[in-house]
């Protein structure tokens, strides 16, 4: 039983519902890492910051700081919470959980 | 069939349409940005009346102090800078996209005019050719 999963999002929150989804169905104690376009959803001050903020609490947020870099936001402030992680964290926050669920 | 007016206007070797580029997302999820910025610098070349807009998750591609090297794909973004060079200067950015992004005209690499959406309606009506990317 994968008790302790990991969650992956990798489409900006602004062109596909993967973000809600993950954040709807995601269980409290799991870990959700943003990557790839996702990392738009870690930015605050965005229309979908209030949504992740709601579920600070019960899940642990990370965010992939080189996408972060690619995408011009490594300047900006970041939804109070997140932790950024480079490549090796990426690969530790793996190990470390039972399981990953990508969300495409 | 052409029409009377094929003739008129700068470009000797035919027509000068009116062109507009819709530019609706992400730089470096897929690979249609960079592919509708070689679009646009071609049309330019051939002295096309060139718009280009930027909307929805478009306006992510010309935010300043992209640095691709932690994720060892090319930054294609600082070529958005020539396009002053090839005299397209009609860059409109709806302000309804940078909002719901945090984003204001200082955070965006080249000047654009932040339009409402009522404005960019108007803008797209004016065109000959519309595309998308």
């Amino acid at each position: 039983m994968a008790s302790r999963m990991l969650h992956t999002v990798n489409k900006s929150p602004f062109e596909r519902n993967s973000l809600n989804s993950c954040l709807r169905l995601a269980r409290k104690g799991s870990a959700v890492l943003l990557i790839e376009d996702g990392v738009y959803a870690a930015v605050a001050g965005t229309s979908v910051a209030e949504r992740v903020s709601e579920r600070m609490a019960e899940l642990s947020f990370y965010v992939l700081g080189p996408d972060v870099a690619a995408r011009g936001l490594g300047g900006a402030p970041l939804i109070e919470g997140f932790r950024v992680v480079d490549y090796d964290g990426f690969v530790d926050l793996v190990a470390e959980h039972d399981a990953t669920q990508a969300w495409l | 069939m052409p029409d009377e007016n094929e003739f008129e206007g700068e470009y000797q070797g035919g027509t000068v349409k009116r062109f507009l580029y819709v530019n609706r997302r992400a730089p470096h999820g897929t690979i249609y940005p960079h592919e509708t910025l070689e679009m646009v610098l071609i049309a330019a070349a051939f002295d096309q009346d060139v718009t280009v807009v930027f909307l929805d998750d478009g306006v992510y591609q010309i935010k300043k102090d992209q640095d691709t090297k932690g994720i060892g794909i090319k930054n294609f973004t600082p070529a958005f800078r020539a396009l002053d060079d090839y005299d397209v200067e009609k860059l409109y950015v709806e302000k309804e996209s940078l909002e719901a992004r945090g984003l204001t005209a200082e955070d965006l690499l080249v000047p654009v005019e932040v339009v409402s959406t009522e404005e960019l309606r108007e803008i797209m009506a004016e065109q000959d050719v519309v595309l998308g990317g």
